[in-house]
């Protein structure tokens, strides 16, 4: 009898849920397709960390069963199922959690292969900061609550605009090399990196035309001699050591920034912690500033 | 007659190398002109760039290719195999095991030694991984085709000790995700930061390896005519064939642990050498270490200078020269 009570409650209070959540919801995803989603969804697997960061920034973060590997902001995050990488996403162990929506960014093969298998799949670029902005903008109606969009990416502003007023005015301009692989690759001004250093008033070694992440000839580099180079810090420490880069003046007047590798993976995520991301550029530039001064 | 086309061909790699040489002088992150290598000498880093950056890599890549050459000469005549080359006798598989097992432990360890330190033991610990690895990869290739008698073996052998050997330093690093980045750099193979301290090793290295093949020479020669034929020459075959494994390995694991792993230099260079001038293998090892040179540095130099300032990995430049030239080679030997 009781059995039969509850079940009463819980289908009159599922028929309040759906009645609340709305129309089937229709999103354009970044390849252009048209998702369709009964409801806001309850369960989400995100295969990338900048689309984790971004699902829990917009307060959803109990909703995800599962994420990618590399996944690691908030802690709540870790205790999560771990379902690969973009490359080797495990197809068997997402499709088992029943999501009812899989967010990454292009990787055709595990697309394919997760809407084959019926899964709601949605493609997010993160490139730039515009990409950013919209992709929160989806993800936000998505979960049902478009709102939060412009709560989260005004927390970024304003991180933004406290960053920029910390640098010191005598760095403003300063030419940065950005390495974002030992190879090396670097981020060029179209990145979403080199778009946050222009931000902090700071101007890029490389020219626009290299595009978003070049790889470059080493030499190329020592001939830029950058004002200030910034990078891993196990990175930062093997500079010297590479042919002819010990000539770099901003390695040997030690204006560089070498970050330990949680913050570094802060940097490199476009992602709603771009604000704070900008923040730790600007404790590095705080830095050289009253080295400088001593 | 044969004696005529040696020549040519040595007069020919010798002019092609030096006209490289400048090339790689002058093939900077400008593209690559002889006014600018003027103007950049005459600046003020002309000394740093030209000096520190472009001599030690032109120099550094042309080593790594001559290593690889000769590898692939010692490997060919040895196994009397035109196919066996470092790679597919799991020799350089065994040697990016080895470096990868180096850079994995460095990364565990790295906090508890000194910079300095480990930079130190970090290099000579690279040369002597990689040389192992190489060692050990050759050995079980052997083991597994009990011996070098049967192609298909020899070579089914190599193919799945390079799979093993690869698959367990991809499982390395997945356990260490951290060295997961400057592992990709290394399989894709560099020469970008070859200094004078990797050219140092490297020209220990071909000091190290080419006597020797040189004087084994005689017995490749021998073992040409088959087994039987050099056991009533009275070659002390085992040993003769050790000492040539070890020199493959060596040649090999010094190369790989300086610039990565680059494909195909080592298989084609002595098949360009054979197609050329045929001689004995007193000239096709030393031509070869010559032909490999000439081939990585003309693929380092196409590589700096394609689309600068940019760079294109050379590795990729090898696999398609070496690659093309062997399809060309396979499509005319269908047609003929």
């Amino acid at each position: 009898m009781s059995r039969l009570f509850g079940r009463v409650i819980a289908a009159w209070l599922g028929a309040i849920a759906v009645s609340v959540a709305g129309a089937p919801l229709a999103l354009r995803d970044d390849r252009g397709a048209s998702v369709t989603v009964p409801t806001p969804p309850q369960r989400i697997v995100s295969l990338l960390p900048s689309l984790t960061e971004s699902v829990c920034a917009l307060g959803a973060c109990a909703r995800l069963v599962g994420t990618d590997r590399f996944s690691n902001w908030p802690a709540s995050v870790l205790a999560l199922p771990k379902l690969g990488g973009l490359d080797d996403a495990q197809i068997e162990r997402i499709v088992a959690l029943r999501p009812d929506v899989v967010l990454l960014s292009s990787s055709a093969r595990v697309t394919d292969r997760l809407e084959a298998l019926g899964l709601k799949v949605l493609v997010l670029e993160s490139r730039d900061h515009a990409d950013v902005k919209r992709s929160l903008t989806i993800i936000a109606r998505l979960l049902g609550t478009p709102d939060q969009a412009e709560r989260v990416w005004s927390d970024i502003e304003r991180e933004t605009r406290a960053a920029v007023d910390r640098v010191p005015a005598s760095l403003r301009g300063q030419r940065v090399y950005f390495e974002v692989d030992a190879t090396p690759y670097a981020a060029g001004p179209v990145s979403f990196i080199g778009q946050t250093l222009a931000r902090l008033g700071l101007a890029n070694a490389l020219p626009v035309e290299l595009g978003p992440f070049p790889k470059l000839n080493p030499e190329y580099v020592v001939r830029l001699q950058p004002d200030i180079v910034m990078a891993a810090r196990q990175d930062l420490a093997d500079m010297p050591k590479r042919p002819g880069w010990s000539a770099l003046r901003a390695l040997r007047d030690e204006r560089s920034c070498g970050f330990a590798s949680e913050r570094y993976e802060l940097l490199i995520r476009p992602g709603p912690r771009m604000g704070e991301a900008a923040g730790v550029i600007a404790d590095c530039l705080v830095d050289i500033d009253t080295k400088a001064h001593k | 007659m044969d004696r005529r086309r040696r020549h040519r061909l040595a007069i020919g790699l010798a002019l092609i190398t030096t006209l490289l040489l400048i090339g790689g002088l002058a093939a900077g992150s400008e593209g690559w002109s002889l006014t600018q290598l003027a103007q950049t000498w005459h600046s003020a880093d002309g000394a740093l760039i030209v000096g520190q950056i472009r001599a030690p890599r032109t120099l550094g890549a042309w080593l790594v290719g001559a290593l690889l050459g000769l590898a692939g000469a010692t490997a060919q005549g040895l196994f009397r195999n035109p196919l066996a080359d470092p790679y597919l006798l799991g020799s350089a598989s065994g040697a990016s095991l080895g470096v990868v097992l180096v850079l994995a432990a460095s990364l565990l360890g790295g906090h508890s030694i000194s910079l300095a330190t480990a930079d130190a033991i970090a290099r000579i610990g690279l040369v002597a991984a990689a040389f192992i690895g190489a060692l050990l990869g050759v050995m079980l290739t052997l083991t597994l085709a009990r011996g070098a008698q049967q192609t298909t073996r020899l070579l089914l052998a190599g193919v799945v000790v390079g799979v093993v050997l690869a698959a367990v330093s991809d499982l390395v690093t997945s356990a260490a995700p951290d060295a997961l980045r400057g592992k990709q750099a290394f399989m894709l193979g560099s020469t970008g930061f070859l200094g004078w301290g990797s050219c140092a090793a490297l020209a220990l290295g071909l000091l190290v390896t080419l006597p020797p093949s040189w004087r084994l020479a005689r017995a490749l020669d021998a073992l040409t005519l088959g087994v039987d034929s050099a056991h009533s020459l009275g070659l002390a075959l085992p040993r003769i064939r050790l000492a040539l494994v070890v020199v493959l390995a060596l040649a090999t694991g010094i190369a790989v642990s300086q610039a990565g792993l680059i494909a195909f230099v080592g298989l084609v260079a002595p098949h360009l050498v054979r197609r050329f001038a045929p001689a004995t293998h007193g000239f096709t090892l030393i031509a070869s270490a010559a032909a490999g040179g000439t081939l990585l540095l003309m693929a380092d130099v196409l590589a700096r200078s394609l689309i600068a300032p940019q760079e294109v990995p050379v590795g990729v430049l090898t696999a398609l020269l070496g690659g093309g030239y062997l399809i060309w080679l396979l499509h005319r030997r269908r047609v003929s």
